[in-house]
């Protein structure tokens, strides 16, 4: 095992060594967790207030496309992240659960609203659901009726913050 | 400076000569690197341009637009490709899988191949072809079987109607097109480009044909599926069109061969109207990327400006409108050719 002793980097002082000869040293897995951290394409689906305050985050005063999320995608083909801005209702949770299967892989949830994370008002009706993680795993849960704009910032910092560290 | 490429290539040929290679098979590997330098450069082009749309739109909409990542968000674009490329690669099952996998490919090899007639440069030009016009319309109107190879191979309702409308879309637009360009072809007398270049020498086109301008820029959106045209895309109707069950790399390769289709024709418009690679003071090629980056910001200028226009108006443009202008035109410049000719210029 003297190749292994030999070339293995654990040492802080080999690594300085490198990067004295303008050697990036990185791991493929940060190189893609760092793209894609930086590159949410939203799938939205909404109601009426949450939506509402999703498009002010995408007009001028806000701008969402200083952080490069401002690319809606139309069809969960091309999405990265599925941003439920609204009660799903039980009508509506197979649809909203087939959109989110369809999307490829790696893929994420933003749930934007009491609403999507906990059935919001209508928690206790007979036609929500309580919550969009009763129907799949949810990265960032956003409060608020409606959250304002910074506060949907707010949320996708933090899911880029997890996904840098991979932790998805 | 004027002569860097040229330069480069003859001592390319005569090195590869002088190492007992037959000088046809020097030419060979000139071309397969011409060819790489070709596919290098849409490649880069399109990491700037894509930048530069989302930048533009920005400033259209008094926004900033991507300005976390790298000066002025330069590298938002290098984000978006490293997560394309790691996206799964879903291919449905009941789609027409060979014709599913094939359509990008060929959307991007149908782009490329219509850098060959393009002079970039005096003497710069890959392939100096005679009916060099001709290839660039013919090659170009191609690309309407790949969308539509594209929306037939997904089996999806949506990829289908926007593959329909937009192949009926580019058919419909292709006419106007070559009507357009014919008044430059007759004033030039030639379908070589070098040829048209050479020939605006004292007065650029824009200014003896600037109808045939005008008509052939709204045709040339409507083929690019740009700006106020883009109906293959109207995501309020057809989800994304005929892209619509595609993902990843494969729907990459759709939007980089669009981009690419955006330079090739905005490179067009500039050989024919705005001199090519004439100018003063700086080298040729300086100056086509130059006048092609000028027509492209007026394409990006168009499509962040309109609003998108509907189905039947977009066919009652083309057919009542653009086909009408585009033949006075060709008759007005018949009759102006003629009429110079007998008043001895």
């Amino acid at each position: 095992m003297v190749l292994n002793q030999e070339y293995r980097c654990d040492g802080t002082e080999e690594v300085a060594h490198l990067a004295q000869h303008n050697i990036i040293v990185t791991t493929l897995e940060k190189m893609w967790n760092w793209g894609r951290a930086r590159s949410f394409w939203p799938l939205s689906y909404g109601c009426n207030c949450c939506p509402i305050e999703m498009m002010a985050a995408g007009g001028a005063r806000f701008d969402i496309a200083r952080y490069g999320y401002e690319v809606f995608r139309a069809s969960p083909r091309q999405a990265d992240l599925l941003l439920i801005a609204g009660p799903i209702s039980l009508k509506m949770a197979p649809v909203v659960k087939r959109v989110y299967e369809q999307m490829p892989a790696p893929k994420w949830v933003l749930a934007m609203g009491n609403c999507a994370t906990s059935g919001g008002p209508f928690r206790d009706g007979y036609s929500i659901l309580p919550g969009a993680d009763s129907l799949f795993k949810v990265d960032v849960f956003v409060p608020g009726c409606p959250p304002r704009p910074e506060a949907l910032f707010h949320g996708l910092l933090e899911l880029k913050k997890k996904v840098e560290q991979g932790q998805y | 400076m004027e002569h860097w490429f040229l330069n480069i290539a003859h001592w390319l040929t005569s090195w590869l000569v002088s190492l007992g290679l037959a000088p046809v098979w020097a030419e060979v590997i000139l071309l397969v690197g011409q060819w790489t330098c070709i596919v290098g450069i849409i490649t880069l082009n399109v990491l700037v341009l894509i930048w530069l749309e989302r930048k533009v739109a920005g400033f259209m909409q008094q926004r900033l637009g991507p300005n976390r990542l790298g000066p002025y968000g330069f590298f938002q674009t290098i984000a978006d490709t490293l997560k394309l490329l790691t996206k799964e690669d879903i291919i449905p099952s009941q789609t027409d899988k060979l014709i599913f996998k094939i359509a990008p490919m060929f959307f991007i090899i149908v782009s490329v191949m219509l850098y060959a007639v393009l002079p970039m440069g005096q003497d710069m030009a890959v392939v100096n072809l005679n009916v060099g016009l001709f290839y660039f319309i013919s090659v170009g109107s191609l690309s309407t079987i790949c969308l539509l190879m594209a929306g037939w191979g997904s089996n999806n309702k949506w990829s289908l109607l926007g593959a329909m409308r937009s192949v009926a879309q580019m058919i419909s637009y292709e006419i106007p097109l070559a009507f357009s360009l014919l008044g430059v072809v007759m004033i030039s007398g030639s379908l070589n480009l070098s040829d048209i270049v050479q020939a605006q020498h004292n007065l650029w086109f824009i200014l003896l044909q600037p109808v045939a301008f005008i008509t052939f820029f709204i045709a040339a959106t409507a083929e690019l599926n740009r700006g106020p045209f883009d109906m293959p895309e109207a995501e309020q109707e057809l989800t994304a069109g005929a892209f619509t069950e595609y993902s990843g790399m494969r729907w990459a390769l759709f939007f980089l061969a669009e981009y690419t289709n955006l330079v090739a024709v905005s490179a067009l418009a500039a050989t024919l109207f705005l001199g090519g690679w004439q100018g003063p003071f700086l080298p040729s090629w300086l100056w086509i990327i130059l006048k092609t980056y000028l027509i492209m910001m007026v394409f990006m200028w168009l499509k962040w400006t309109f609003p998108r226009i509907r189905m039947d108006h977009l066919m009652s443009l083309s057919w009542k409108v653009l086909i009408p202008i585009s033949l006075v035109n060709i008759v007005l410049t018949g009759a102006g050719i003629e009429i110079f000719r007998w008043m001895g210029w």
